[in-house]
Formats: C-alpha cells, structure tokens, sequence
C-alpha cells in the first residue's frame, strides 16, 4: 500500500471532523468531531512512522491518545456544566465570551 | 607697602546681615512685637549706620596712608596740605580693595565666592543707604502709624536694607545681580503695600515686570562677565576685580564686550528708570512716601547707575567712551533727562513731579558715565541722595500733616508756607540744590558732569545737560509754588481727600481704626484731619528733613575747588585698581578719563541757566496767581501796573515761548507718548501675549498637538470597535477563522514550494 | 564594595516601604488610625536610612559609586542588582523620601474622596519603592522595572481619587509613559546586544557603569542616533518636554494634591534623571547630535510653557504648566553638557521639586478650603487666610526664580551654560540664542506667577466667599510645609549645599561627553 492512500483517508476523516466542529448544533456531537480530527491526525503519524521506520511517530500517537481520552472526560464535564447553567447544549448559545 | 585695614572694612558682611536678622525678627514675632517692629528695624540700622561710617572712616585712613607712603609731601595743614600736594602731583597711590570670600558654589571644582568687596565706591554707597535708610526708619515711625501692617511694612523696610546693602558692598557680579533682584522683591511688596486695591497692586506688577524685562539683559550680561574673564584668564569669574582687569586687559574681543555692555545696560534702563523703560517708576508712587524716598529716589533705582559704575571698563572698553562722540549710554541718559524734565512740568501729584525728576536726575547719572564722567556720576548719585529724599519726605510731610493725605498740588495744596515752615524751608533748600544753585550740593556734582561732557567729546551732552537744568530749576518752581504758595484749598475738601481714588486709599489705610490687623500697642491715633488746619509735622518727620537738608547743603563740599582745592570725593572714592581713570591704570595703554579741573565760566553759566529757570517759573506762575481773576482783567492790570511792559514782554517771550512750548507741546507731546506709545507697547504686548497664549492654548496645544495624541487614540479605538464586532464569542465561528487561517497559510506554502 | 551596615543602607532605603506596605495591607480597612501611623513609621524610618546614607557619604568622592551592591540576579541575560548612589542620585535619592515622608504628614486629614486611606497609603508606598529604586539603580533592567513600579500607583492615584476627568487624565497619563517605556526598552535591549563590553561574561551587560566605560563598543553613528532617540522618546515623555508635554496638564488638573506633589516632584525628575544618569553618558556621540534639538525643544518648552500659564484661569493647572517652562530650563541645562549646565540640572530637578510640590500643595489647600481653583472666582487670599496667602507668594517668588530661593540656582547655571555649550556639539551661536530666549522666559515667568498672585491673594475676597469662616494652615499642614520652606530658603541662601555634592560627580561625567 501506498502512503497516500493513509494520507488521503486522513484528510478525509480531518475534513469530515472539521465540517462537524464548525455545523454540530449539538456540543456534543462538536467534541466527537474533534475527536474524529484527532484520529486523522493520529492516522497521519502512525502512517508515517511506519514508512519512514521511525518509532517517535507511534509514540507520539499514543501520547494523542492518552491526552484524547483526557480531553474527553474535561470537554464532556464542560459540556455537562453548560447544560446544567443554560439549559442547552446549542454551542451558540455559549457566547459570554463576545467582546 | 602694608595698608591698614581695620575692624570694619574686614566685617562688611554684618551690614547686609543685621537688617536681614532684623527682618526675620519681625517676620518671626511682628504679631507680638507690634509697635516695637520699629524699634527692632531701627535699632538695626543704626548699627548698620555706626558700622558704614566706621567703614568710611577706616577706608579714608586706608587711602591717606597708601598716598602719604607714595611720597606725597604731608604738610602741617594735615588733610588739606595733602590734598594740596597731590593736586600738584596729579597721581594717586593704588589702594587695593579690602576683600573678604568665602565659597558659594562650586563648578567643575572652581569655587565661585560670595564676598565683600569693600572700596571708595562700596563705602560711599554704604554711607549713603545707611544713611538715608536709617532717616526713613525714623520718619516712617510717625508717617505709618496705625497702619494696618505696620509690622509688614518694617520687615520688608528691613529686608530693603539689607538686600541693598548686600548689592552695595558684593564682591561679584552675580551677587550684583541677587541683590539687584531681591531689592526689586522688597520694591514690589512696597509699592503694592496697600494691595486691597487694584491700582496699588497694579502699579507693584508694572514695576517688577518692568524691571525685570531690563533684567533679561542684565542676566545675559552677568553672564557674560563670566566668559569675559574666562577669555582672558582661562578660568571663569564673576569677581568685579578679575572682571574689570579682563575688560581693560585687552585680550577679550570687542564683540564680547560690546554685548556685555549692552546687556548689562539693558538692566540699567529698567532698574534705574532710564527711556524707554521708565514708566514704572511714576506708577511706583502708589507706595507710602518714605519707600519712595529710599527706594525711588535715593538707592533701588541708582542701582543700575552703582553697577555702571561697578564694572565700568565694561562699558568703557564695550561702547569705547574714550574715543567716540556718541554712545549709547550717553544717549539713553541725555533721552532721559529731557523727557523726564519734560514730564515733570505737566503732573498736578507732587511725588510724580518728584519722580519724574528723579528719572531726569538718574539721566544726568547715567549720561555721565556715558561721556566718562565717572567720579561726576558717582558724586551726583551722591548728592541727588541726599536732596531727593529731602524732597520725598518734604512732600509725604506735606500730605501727612497739611493735605489730608492727598498729593494734589492744584487741589488739596497751596498757602501751606504759613502753616508748615518747617517743612517748607526744607523743601526750599532742597529744590535749591536739585536745581543745581551754588553753593548747594547739587551744584558741585551736575556742575561735574557737565564740565567733563564738555571737556571731552561730548559737547553735544553738554549742551543737554544745560536745557536739562534749566527745565529742573523751572519745573521745580511751579512744584513750590503750587504746593506753598498761593491760597490753601483743602480747607474744603475733607470728604474729597476720601474720594480721591489714587491717594484717599492712602488715607483710609493709614487711619483704618476698625481693622482686624490694626496694629497693637499705638492706642487710638485720630487727629481728625478732616476737621484740622494743616499744621508743622511732629519732630520724627522734619528732624530728619534737617539733616537731610543739612546734607542737601553741605555733601557738595567734599568736591569744593574753587578756592579751596578740595578733591576729597575723588581722592577718597575713586577706584584706584584696575580702572581706565586718570593716571590709575596705564598698563595696556587703555585711554583713560580726562582729568577735569573745575571751570569757573561753566559753573557760572550753569547757575546762570538754573536761576533763568527759577526766574521765569517765578514770575510765569505769580502772574498766572493775579490772573486767576479774569483775562479780561490782565489788559487792565498790565496798564496800571509799573512793570506793565517788561511783564507783557515776559508774558509773550516765557508764555508763548518757552513754556508753552515745553508745557504745552513738547511735554504734552512727550506724556502722549509716554502713556500712549510706550505704555501703550507695554500694555499691547501684554494683551497681545494674552491672545497669543490663548489661541496657542486653544488651538495649538489642546486642538493641534493634543488633537495628534487623541486621534491616535480614537482611530485606535474605531479600528478597535470594528474588531470587536468579530469576536461575538461563538466557538464555532472561531473555529471556522482558525480553519480559514491555517488553510491560506497552507495554501500560502503549497504555492511557494 | 560596601560592608556592614553600607552593603544593606540602600537596600533598605528601597525596600523598607514595602514591608510598610504588607503590614498597611494587612490591617483592616476601618482601622484608619493605625494605618496611618504604620505608614508614618515607615516613610520616616526610610527617610532615617536615607539621612544616615546622606551622613555617611563620603563627599571628597562624590564622582565613586557608594554603598554599592552588586549580586547576581537573572543571570541568564548578565543582569544584577546593582545599586549604589553618586552625588547625581544622592541628592535625588534623598529629595525623594523626603518629599514622600511630608505627602504622608499632608495626607494625615486631607484624604480626598473616595476616602480609604489604606488603598491610598498603600499606593502611596509603593510609589516610593519605584521612586527611591529609580535612583538608585545602577543596571538597566533593574532601572527599568523600578522606573515602571512607579507608573501604576499614580495611574490608580489619578483614576480613583482624581476630579471629574479623572478618567480621561489617568489612561492618557499612562499610555504616554507607557508608550515611552516600551520604546526606551527597546533601546536598552539594543544597546545590550549592540554594545561591546570587554571582559563580561557574554561580551554584554545591562551594567551602567560597565556601559559607560564601553564607550560606543563598535556602534555605527546612526545605530547610537536611533538608540538614543528611543531613550529621548522615553525620558522626554517623563520629562515632559514640548511636544510630549499633553498628559502633564490634564494629569495634575485631576491628580489629588498628593499625587501631583509627588508627580511634579518626583516623578519628572526620574525623565531628566534618566538623561542624565543613562542616556548621555551610554551614548555621548549620539548625545551631542541630539543636544540642539534638545536645546531647542527645551526653549520652546520654555516659552511655550509660560504662554500656556497666561492662558489659564484654573490654579493647578497654571501650576502644571509652569512645571512645563521648569523642566525646558532643567533640559537646556542637559543639553548644553557641560559642567554648569548639569549641575544647573540637577539644582534645578531639587528646587523644582520643593518649589512646585509646594505650589501644589498650597492649590490643593485652597481648593480644599474654597472647593475652587478659578483664579477668576478667589480673592483676597491673604486677607481671609493670611498665612496660606504668604506662603502662595512666597512659592511664586521663588518659583520665578528669585535670587536667595531656591529656583534661582537652577536657572541662572543653565541659562549661563548655553552661553558656553560643550565645544564639540559645534552648535555655539545656536545655543546662545537659546540662552536669550530663555532669559526673556524669566520674565514671562514673573508675569504670569504674578498674574496669579494678584489674582488669588490681592484684592478684597469675592463677595461668594467674603462671609465664608476659611481656614487657615492647619497643624498638619504646617508640619509638612515648613521644611519644605525651610530647604527653599537654605538651598537659595547657600546652595553649595547641593553644588558641593552634584560637581565632583558631574565634572567626571562630563569627561566621557568629550570636550
């Protein structure tokens, strides 16, 4: 197999997290999308670690994961927080940061 | 050869000291001293008086043994016997000044002093301000009794003295200068000493603000003393010894010299009220008459002349007095003795009349040291102390005891002969002397002036020096006859003295019973002028109108020669060091003072002229007294009258002639200009600063170069609002910009490689 | 090296207020009785420090660093805490204290609104750590963080207990500084970077003294012009010199009495410190270029400053503009770089100091007794407050420099030095046209100080006030103001005392100017 097919794959999955993050009207759904983001992102180290029979890029992928996975539980506890204050997960609604 | 020194020329420096502490005193217990604020003051300055004679008589030793040891024969007939024999010797020993320094400040590890410089010039000074400062002391006691700052009036009498004394016997030129300034402080505060009412606070501003313009040039001349010394020395100096060595040595450049001069000038046209900076000093009558008397007559305003006479081989090598026709100092001072004389004949308050002679009188100074006259000059500052105070305190006696404290001649004066002889003769003699009528003191010293003018180049300075005279002698005549002579007509006008705006003030002060800050310790003082007659003034006003009168009469005589072959003022306060006067200082081949013998024929001329003046004043202003009648009348009186002719042909030359042309005209024409042109200058600059600041403030500082910051300011703020309208704190919209912004940097990079 | 009770004097001096501070910030807030006294103890034990370091000081070596401290302190970029004192900052360092130690006697009744003395106090010591820092700094970064310690107190001083304006007058206050700074930090990091120091670790310092001997250590002329045209910016704005000059008016017009006491004091001074302590000796090739259009700038200053004072009717603001004409004397004083005119400078700085802070002073009484400062609507000050009236013109007399106050020795060295500029700026003539302008600036001077005078004090009281019962100098007032009165008179008197300390100082400055 070639690297660009992982590339490719990649891409598509960053574009489809991307697409996510900017539309989900739902928080939730935004948190997975950057999930899918990190994935991406993790498939493109992966993949180039093994063509390039380099170890770093696994670790590093592995230290994506953990921190993913730490990421996770703090946004859903944010988004749990915001729900239980504004009693919606509509991430429009959060904008007591305008300026 | 070792020249005594002595107790009191070492110690100068307790003179200016004691008023000062003087003034402290008062400053520090006027509540509690009350009254007694006099004493203190006085008590002062007489010490200040013991010790200035002390060091006039220490300082004459001081020259008697330098002249004895150079070899003059010393005869039996003591004093007069050496003098006799120096004549014929025409040469005087150098006597060094006696100073005494002590560090100031220090620059780049020079030590600049303030010191005493004790010499001919500084003692006679020192007589002189101790003298009269002392009298004024007295005088003021009665004058300013129940004044409501009595003591006020006596610190700053104190702190007069002092800054005074401290200008008198500096050995530096920049502590010329700080005594120049504070003596101007101590004239403000005593001119605006009834400053509850605008005109007096006025007039204290006008003085000050006038002076002190002078004075930008007298800093920039200080200054330049400095360098001067600094070119000839290699290290700078204020020293008025070093100064005047560098002046006369030759190495500093005339340019430097020539700027020094005119700077140094420049603050003595407004210090001593020379064209066109004299406006002030008539406005500086607002203040009580004794300060007149010192300050505006006697001392503050000779200043400039003493420090003219000062650094002299400044302005001798500067204008170059020795060989030229003409100069600026010269001019300034012939300008001012006319339109000063000119002025005096048009005033109807008798202390303008008297200031504006005294601007004539600071002319003829300045004017002889002009035309190298310096032993004149100094001797008519002399002798014009001495019967110009007489002349203030006459008229502060007048109007104290005589015309309700008004100084309208034409109004609240007149007859006051009968009721005041004291005063009167005393204001005679004193007009005697002023006129220059021999053998008063006046005499001697404008006789001086005028023979030294007319020795040398000056011709031209001569001859206006003799008009000067001649208008002196009649100005002051009319002053005489309006204020003693004629009718009394302030019978009627107790209530009108109130009213008068200029002086009632004076007044109301002086007896302001209900005054919060009435002095404490004088009792009820009311001798109810309204309803009194004019009468002789108390002993403390006219013992000290005796002795000055007795001066008036007597301080010429140190220069008597006809006859006598006294040269005294000369031979005692002349420089003797480092000064471009005759057979002194030869050394560099700088031309030197022509040594003028006294001349008969001019001083018989002079007086000549003087009595004109008097004669024609006399019989213009008696006849206008029958004339007050009627005119019709006059045609009637002059042909039953034995003197009808000789009294028309006087009437026609003197009335359309003379003084109508300088009463009328010429007088006129100068008080327009003064008040109109040059007040007018002054007071137009002032407005026009005003609006100048005001558009600069308006339009330049707060729209302009503030307008800069604050359109900074708002276009960062605008930008910054626009901004803000892209930060409404949606994440997901953040996101996209971050996804727009990482995109074109990839595109960016996509293209480049 | 300095030991024993040397090594810690100046240390203590800087710091003492902030252990004031932390015990001022722990009280509570009501105890208005016991803040005031901690801080009272703790100005006057720093002031003690300071006389003991004025008492100590070795006068025969005024041009040597004394009490110097030098310990490594970020060493990562070669900066150290060096402090030390010269008879440049001696006299600074001391007026500092002092002034600081009278503000807080003054503050004793006179808090403005919102009242809390503990806020106000507080800011009030740790304004006087930046400012006796300042002085004392010999290292640039460390010069730097003490020159922008003193910024935010005084911000908070002019926000908070300001006048009605206070707002506007405290952000403009302190984007002008800040502005300023940021440029003359720019320029400290250049002359790090740019400037060749032989024998330090690293080839580059932050050390003063160090700069100094470097001389330009391989800088190009227009590298040290622009460097030094930062470090103008900076200082100028402190200064503040025309065309600078717009925060200053607005500043002391909404500052409470105390901030612009210690704003025209003080804080001016750490500008022309700065010039004099920094930006001349580091960079003297580049100094002599800019000296005309310093001198320049310092006569328009001069001249510029008197006609805005003909122009006001408000006291205080009058007062601040005169600062402006103050400061251009002080500034052509610098410029001229020579040894009058430095020593002018730093004469002028002190009297400056006592003069105007007075001036301020008495404003802000008569504004606390009249509630006023239109000079159109006093009158009659000496008659209704008698004493307050003679010290309003005493302060007028000395602050246009009349011989035998104060002012004066300031004025008359630097008007003498732009006769006789450094050789080398080869600007001679120039300068002595300046030494005329600002001659004719003495007398505008006089007029618009006596304008005010007869305006305030002359006269009969305006029929608004002519019943009103008006106090006079109160206790504490006095307590605060006679020393200050006191030093005007000595220094005009005898002011060796300040020449003595500043010459042996300047005069070795003025060898690395080049002659």
């Amino acid at each position: 197999m070639a690297l660009n097919q992982f590339l490719l794959l990649a891409a598509f999955l960053f574009a489809v997290g991307a697409y996510g993050v900017i539309t989900r009207r739902h928080t939730v759904l935004v948190l997975a999308s950057v999930e899918l983001m990190l994935t991406a992102v993790n498939l493109n180290l992966v993949a180039f670690g093994a063509f390039n029979n380099d170890p770093v890029g696994q670790v590093f992928a592995l230290f994506v994961l953990t921190i993913a996975a730490a990421e996770v539980g703090v946004g859903l506890a944010i988004v749990l927080l915001i729900y239980r204050n504004l009693r919606s997960s509509d991430p429009d609604d959060v904008d007591v940061l305008k300026g | 050869m070792h020249l005594p020194s002595g107790f009191f020329l070492d110690h100068a420096w307790l003179i200016p000291l004691i008023p000062a502490v003087s003034f402290w005193l008062i400053l520090g217990f006027g509540k509690r001293f009350g009254a007694r604020a006099a004493y203190c003051g006085i008590a002062a300055l007489s010490a200040v008086w013991v010790l200035a004679v002390g060091a006039v008589i220490q300082w004459i030793h001081r020259v008697n043994v330098a002249d004895d040891g150079k070899g003059g024969t010393v005869s039996a007939l003591g004093a007069f016997g050496r003098s006799l024999a120096r004549a014929e010797e025409g040469k005087s020993a150098a006597v060094a000044p006696v100073i005494h320094a002590t560090t100031w400040f220090q620059n780049a590890g020079v030590k600049l002093t303030v010191g005493t410089q004790i010499d001919g010039l500084a003692v006679m000074m020192l007589f002189v301000v101790a003298t009269i400062a002392l009298l004024v002391h007295i005088y003021s006691f009665e004058y300013m009794r129940g004044d409501r700052r009595f003591t006020h009036y006596y610190a700053a009498l104190s702190l007069f003295s002092a800054s005074m004394l401290f200008l008198v016997v500096a050995s530096n030129t920049l502590q010329l200068l700080v005594g120049w300034e504070l003596v101007g402080l101590c004239s403000f505060m005593l001119i605006g000493h009834w400053w509850e009412e605008k005109p007096n606070s006025d007039a204290a501003l006008k003085a000050f603000l006038t002076t002190r313009t002078g004075d930008i040039g007298l800093l920039c001349g200080v200054i330049m003393t400095f360098f001067v010394v600094q070119r000839a020395t290699g290290t700078g100096s204020f020293d008025i010894l070093a100064v005047n060595n560098a002046a006369l040595s030759g190495k500093v450049g005339h340019t430097l010299l020539l700027m020094c001069a005119v700077g140094l000038m420049f603050g003595i046209i407004g210090k001593s009220g020379q064209f066109p900076l004299h406006t002030w000093l008539p406005d500086a009558m607002a203040g009580p008459t004794p300060v007149s008397a010192l300050i505006h007559a006697a001392t503050m305003v000779v200043a400039g002349v003493y420090l003219g006479a000062r650094v002299y081989p400044i302005f001798w090598q500067g204008f170059q007095i020795g060989n030229s026709h003409v100069n600026f100092m010269a001019v300034i001072g012939g300008i001012t003795v006319i339109i000063g004389a000119g002025l005096a004949f048009v005033q109807d308050d008798i202390k303008k009349v008297l200031a504006y002679s005294t601007i004539s009188q600071l002319g003829y100074m300045v004017m002889g040291l002009g035309v190298g006259a310096w032993t004149a000059a100094i001797f008519h500052l002399f002798t014009h102390a001495f019967f110009k105070a007489n002349l203030f305190l006459g008229a502060g006696s007048v109007s104290h005891s005589g015309s309700h404290h008004s100084f309208d001649m034409k109004k609240d004066m007149g007859g006051l002969r009968k009721y005041m002889p004291q005063t009167f003769w005393t204001f005679v003699i004193g007009t005697g002397a002023l006129a220059g009528i021999f053998p008063l003191a006046g005499f001697w010293s404008k006789d001086e002036i005028l023979a030294t003018a007319g020795h040398g180049n000056y011709k031209a300075f001569l001859i206006v020096g003799l008009v000067g005279a001649f208008m002196t002698a009649a100005y002051m005549t009319r002053c005489i006859y309006l204020t003693f002579f004629g009718e009394y007509r302030g019978g009627h006008s107790g209530e009108h003295a109130h009213g008068d705006v200029a002086h009632g003030v004076d007044d109301a002060h002086v007896h302001g019973v209900d005054d919060a800050h009435a002095v404490p310790g004088f009792g009820s003082h009311d001798d109810g002028h309204g309803a009194h007659e004019p009468h002789e003034s108390p002993p403390l006003i006219t013992v000290p109108l005796w002795i000055l009168t007795f001066l008036s009469i007597t301080a010429g005589w140190l220069q008597f020669e006809p006859g006598l072959h006294l040269t005294k003022f000369r031979d005692w306060f002349q420089p003797r060091v480092a000064f471009p006067l005759p057979g002194l200082f030869s050394a560099n081949h700088v031309a030197t003072i022509p040594d003028v013998k006294f001349s008969a024929g001019l001083a018989t001329i002079s007086v000549a002229i003087a009595l004109a003046g008097v004669g024609l004043a006399y019989l213009f202003y008696w006849k206008r007294a029958y004339g007050q009648d009627a005119a019709a009348h006059n045609a009637l009186l002059g042909a039953g009258k034995k003197f009808l002719v000789n009294k028309y042909y006087l009437d026609a030359l003197y009335t359309d002639g003379v003084i109508a042309a300088v009463k009328g005209p010429i007088a006129n024409a100068a008080y327009w200009v003064n008040q109109y042109v040059i007040d007018n200058v002054l007071r137009t600059t002032g407005r026009v600063a005003t609006v100048v600041a005001r558009f600069v403030y308006r339009y330049i500082d707060q729209r302009g170069v503030d307008g800069i910051y604050n359109g900074t300011a708002v276009v960062t703020g605008e930008s910054g609002g626009l901004l803000r309208k892209l930060q409404n704190g949606r994440l997901q919209e953040y996101a996209l910009f971050i996804l727009i912004g990482v995109a074109a940097v990839a595109l960016a990079l996509a293209i480049r490689f | 090296m300095a030991h024993g009770f040397d090594a810690w004097a100046l240390s203590l001096v800087v710091f003492t207020p902030i252990i004031g501070l932390a015990l001022v910030l722990v009280l509570p807030r009501d105890d208005e009785g016991t803040i005031k006294l901690v801080t009272l103890v703790t100005t006057l034990v720093t002031f003690a420090f300071t006389v003991l370091v004025v008492v100590r000081f070795n006068y025969d070596k005024t041009d040597k660093l004394q009490f110097e401290v030098k310990k490594s302190w970020i060493d990562v970029i070669h900066s150290n805490y060096h402090i030390g004192v010269d008879g440049i900052a001696l006299p600074m360092l001391a007026l500092s204290s002092f002034i600081t130690l009278l503000c807080v006697i003054y503050s004793w009744n006179h808090f403005p609104e919102p009242h809390n003395p503990k806020a106000f106090l507080a800011l009030i010591l740790l304004l006087e750590v930046g400012m006796n820092g300042t002085f004392v700094a010999q290292d640039l970064i460390l010069f730097f963080i003490f020159f922008e310690i003193v910024l935010l107190p005084m911000y908070f001083m002019i926000g908070v207990w300001g006048g009605p304006n206070r707002e506007y007058a405290s952000i403009k206050f302190f984007l002008f500084t800040l502005f300023g700074s940021a440029l003359m930090l720019l320029s400290f990091l250049a002359i790090y970077f740019k400037v060749d120091v032989p024998g330090v670790a690293g080839g580059h310092t932050f050390d003063i003294p160090l700069l100094v001997a470097a001389g330009k250590g391989g800088m190009t002329h227009g590298v040290q012009l622009l460097i030094f045209g930062g470090m103008f910016l900076g200082f100028a704005i402190k200064v503040p010199m025309f065309p600078f000059h717009t925060w200053l008016p607005d500043a002391h017009t909404e500052a409470p009495t105390v901030g612009s006491v210690l704003l025209a004091a003080i804080l001016l001074k750490l500008g022309t410190y700065g010039f004099i302590r920094i930006a001349m000796p580091i960079l003297p090739e580049a100094a002599r270029s800019w000296a005309p259009w310093i001198g320049l700038l310092a006569v328009i200053g001069i001249i510029y400053g008197a006609l805005g004072c003909l122009a006001q009717t408000d006291m205080k603001r009058l007062i601040a503009f005169s600062s402006i004409a103050h400061m251009g004397f002080v500034m052509l004083g610098i410029a001229s770089m020579t040894t009058f005119g430095l020593n002018a400078a730093i004469f002028g700085m002190v009297a400056h100091g006592l003069i105007t802070g007075m001036l301020f002073f008495v404003a802000g009484s008569v504004q606390h007794t009249f509630h006023t400062r239109e000079m159109s609507r006093l009158g009659g000050l000496l008659q209704q407050a008698p004493h307050m009236g003679w010290i309003l013109s005493f302060c007028a007399m000395a602050s246009l420099g009349l011989p035998g106050l104060a002012g004066f020795w300031g004025e008359f060295p630097a008007i003498l030095s732009a006769f006789n500029p450094l050789s080398t700026i080869h600007q001679t003539p120039l300068f002595r046209g300046y030494m005329v302008v600002a001659a004719v600036g003495t007398v505008l001077a006089a007029g618009y100080l006596l304008w005010m005078l007869q305006k305030v004090a002359f006269g009969a009281p305006k029929p608004e006030f002519a019943d009103a019962h008006i106090h006079d100098v109160g206790v504490a007032e006095w307590i605060a103001w006679t020393p200050l009165l006191l030093g005007i008179v000595a220094l005009g008197v005898y002011p060796n005392i300040v020449f003595r300390v500043t010459d042996g100082a300047v005069t070795s400055l003025t060898k690395v100017f080049g002659g």
